[in-house]
């Protein structure tokens, strides 16, 4: 196959492609339909992509120099492919996770179980910023505090697939797995002929119904609504898709207010009208002036006082974020064990606590070679990336980690699997992550595959869209009990 | 529905309507300018004063010529009321509503959008303008088309219309208003100007054939403003646009302060209609008219849209 004889991915672990250059099984179709193509060929397919993106108009906001930039999502068309037997181990794993977490989060703000009995420190989770007084013996329906979590998965080296971390605040990204299924759909139909992929467009009506279960009114017609912090946020492209895929309402905070009956409400053309579950994309220190950050005028006054009685039902609900720090990720295969007495079906990437003083030892003497991150970012800001930084950086850093030692966790460089990717009329290899979304309500579900982010950078490791990164059909293909059979 | 996106497709009405009519404006202005004989008082500044840019033309540019009054009017990203400026703002208002607009409205604005951006700075000095202006209108056409074959048409569509209709109301008297200041303005008014700039008028709000097919006479500044202003039947027409505007109204809930006020509209307009087109009382009715249309965007927002 002309295009796959000279691909090197030069020791990467190759999701489509092995060292022997063939196709993995459930890419034959696919490395079979680009083996032909030449650059003119993949140049016209990428090109088609992209007016696609753009017509669809697909886009994510960058902040430059004080003004709000749409920019077309960057989408390379190879998908990526995952068997379904493979992935019906991920999708097993993910939901002992969630579950685990959900306990975790329960816990922490009742009994403290977890705590009491020495598995987790206390000092790990009561220092931890995101773990909110406010939320002492608040219960959430189902005891579930996370409803929507988005997991980041990487394959390193070795061909295993770690949890890299659980996005339990307001992970986005899920709009671009759909999209991204709509625009292969439109450059490449012949391929989905020829295979069984399974399919993601169900998610907007999961996502709704996991809403409907949260909410608190009896009744077939619960009022859902997206709460996003308005127009010019960068995610504002999602929170209007899938409201708009819901045929829910998407809200602002200045639609919304805490009535005399503490009741939350909508501002209609008909006056106010009751709101059941609120699917809030802004974070917990601006939902609400009363109790958090008292300029926000993202939020509505008194909403935690509403959700702590029980008269709307917040996705996700406040104080969940205490299970998204990265110290207490490394704490989530003792939490599996704990609460569902099970192993862990899906392993954590090795990680250092700098809070230890063994690991800190440790983590200063080879910070070169290290990713060090804060427990509380996301987006890959404020972290080091040993191997790629400077000496001077290196060494700046250390008295960064020893100010703070809780605040950061310290992991081994990940040799990132890669995906072929077009580049300039040729195919090559990239990095790539997997961000898989978990909906937890009465039921738990997973999207097939998720939101396969690509590093476009020759060599690069960083694959948010912020910075460099792209992103990826993924296809789960053929299916999950072929072995059986 | 929510009063911040009932406002929002208010103002997506108000743009799209704003659109096609400039691109309409501009389009046949520039033709009729070729009609002209020269040193008629017909000039750029009327086509300024319709957009109601002229101060604003004026406070920049000074003296008004072909080639600065078309960049100013279609490309000029700092004129908040040139083309591209109305294009961009109605795709915002999209873009702000799309959870209730669907999606195939939202891909057609987005092109329209794409495509004003590429060719309308290039269609201010150049041959395409004709091309690029007339793909302007088509995409409102498919917009309003769109929106009215695949939108439920509850509140939200209602409000869209509201906003169309209020903006060509207010374009459909301001062009009566400054067609018949230039005639007035004249030195010898003429037959052959006055029936070739009326022509343009109705030409400009896309009235010409429809007029000939109702009026059945040869062009009369008399017959054109009735028409403009009072036929029932053609959608451009202010009695046409009134009647619509009420009806829109009142499918909406709380709406009586504002269909009183369009109540009023059709008097105010058979009191115009008995004016010397001359006199500067016309100049007078027509701006009441204007007012009256300014107080009924008050009353909406009033009763409908989220208060500050």
């Amino acid at each position: 196959m002309p295009n796959w004889r000279k691909y090197d991915s030069q020791g990467f672990y190759d999701e489509l492609i092995t060292p022997e250059r063939t196709p993995r099984p459930g890419a034959e179709t696919i490395a079979a339909a680009f083996a032909q193509l030449d650059p003119a060929g993949l140049n016209a397919r990428q090109q088609a992509a992209e007016r696609a993106v753009l017509e669809m108009g697909i886009t994510f906001t960058v902040y430059s120099e004080g003004q709000n930039i749409d920019r077309s999502w960057p989408f390379d068309i190879i998908p990526r492919i995952i068997p379904a037997q493979e992935w019906a181990a991920i999708d097993r794993g993910l939901q002992q996770r969630l579950t685990a977490l959900n306990c975790f989060i329960d816990d922490v703000y009742h009994d403290q179980r977890i705590i009491n009995d020495g598995v987790v420190p206390a000092d790990t989770v009561l220092s931890s910023p995101d773990y909110l007084q406010q939320c002492r013996n608040v219960s959430p329906k189902y005891g579930v505090w996370a409803h929507i979590c988005g997991t980041d998965l990487v394959r390193d080296r070795d061909g295993i697939a770690y949890v890299l971390e659980d996005n339990l605040r307001v992970p986005s990204g899920v709009s671009y797995m759909l999209e991204n299924r709509a625009v292969t759909k439109r450059v490449f139909p012949s391929l989905f002929a020829d295979l069984e992929v399974a399919t993601v467009d169900s998610y907007p009506s999961d996502l709704f119904d996991t809403l409907a279960e949260l909410s608190p009114r009896p009744g077939d017609d619960p009022e859902v609504v997206v709460l996003t912090p308005g127009i010019y946020n960068s995610a504002y492209f999602e929170h209007a898709y899938l409201a708009q895929l819901m045929g829910a309402e998407l809200v602002e905070g200045g639609d919304l207010l805490v009535d005399s009956d503490g009741y939350l409400k909508m501002r209609t053309i008909d006056g106010l009208a009751q709101v059941d579950t609120v699917y809030r994309r802004i974070n917990d220190a601006f939902l609400d002036p009363d109790e958090f950050n008292s300029d926000s005028v993202l939020g509505v006054a008194g909403i935690m006082q509403c959700w702590r009685e029980g008269k709307v039902a917040l996705a996700n609900a406040p104080g969940a974020g205490v299970a998204d720090d990265k110290v207490i990720y490394t704490y989530v295969p003792d939490m599996i064990r704990y609460y569902l007495q099970q192993e862990p079906l899906l392993p954590n990437v090795p990680t250092w606590r700098c809070g230890e003083a063994d690991a800190l030892k440790y983590v200063l003497e080879h910070l070169a070679e290290l990713v060090v991150k804060p427990a509380n970012e996301s987006g890959g800001y404020g972290m080091l990336v040993g191997p790629h930084a400077t000496r001077a950086e290196v060494d700046a850093f250390k008295d960064v980690i020893k100010a703070n030692p809780r605040n950061y966790i310290a992991q081994p460089t990940l040799a990132l699997s890669t995906v072929p990717t077009i580049c300039d009329g040729a195919i090559e290899p990239r990095h790539v992550d997997l961000r898989p979304f978990i909906l937890q309500g009465d039921n738990t579900r997973v999207t097939a595959g998720g939101l396969t982010r690509v590093a476009l950078r020759k060599g690069s490791l960083v694959v948010n869209s912020s910075q460099g990164g792209g992103s990826k059909d993924t296809w789960i293909v053929g299916n999950a009990d072929a072995s059986n059979r | 529905m929510l009063s911040r996106v009932a406002e929002r497709m208010y103002w997506a009405g108000r743009y799209l309507e704003r659109v096609e009519t400039t691109a309409r404006l501009v389009s046949v202005y520039v033709r009729l300018l070729l009609d002209l004989p020269p040193n008629t008082t017909l000039g750029w500044r009327q086509l300024l004063r319709v957009l109601s840019s002229h101060h604003e033309f004026e406070r920049r540019h000074g003296e008004p010529n072909a080639a600065l009054v078309q960049h100013f009017l279609l490309a000029d990203e700092t004129n908040p009321g040139s083309l591209l400026n109305a294009v961009h703002w109605l795709r915002e208002n999209i873009r702000t509503t799309r959870d209730i607009v669907p999606s195939e409205g939202w891909e057609c604005i987005n092109e329209l959008y794409l495509m004003s951006r590429r060719e309308l700075p290039k269609a201010a000095d150049s041959g395409g303008r004709f091309e690029c202006l007339s793909d302007c209108v088509t995409g409102c056409q498919l917009l309003s088309g769109l929106l009215a074959g695949t939108m439920s048409h509850g509140d939200g569509y209602q409000f869209f219309r509201i906003g169309n209709y209020l903006e060509r109301a207010d374009m459909t008297t301001r062009v009566v208003d400054v067609a018949a200041a230039t005639l007035a303005e004249a030195q010898q008014p003429g037959q052959a100007l006055s029936n070739t700039l009326w022509m343009g008028v109705l030409k400009s709000v896309s009235a010409y054939q429809m007029y000939r097919q109702y009026v059945r006479r040869r062009v009369t500044a008399r017959d054109a403003v009735n028409f403009l202003l009072s036929d029932p039947h053609f959608p451009k027409a202010l009695g046409y646009t009134i009647e619509s505007l009420g009806e829109a109204l009142a499918r909406l809930p709380n709406h009586a302060d504002s269909t009183a006020l369009v109540a009023e509209l059709p008097e105010m307009v058979s009191v115009i209609l008995e004016l010397d087109l001359n006199s500067a009382a016309l100049h007078d009715g027509i701006d009441g008219l204007q007012l009256k249309l300014g107080q009924i965007h008050g009353s909406i927002e009033e009763t409908w849209f989220l208060k500050p």
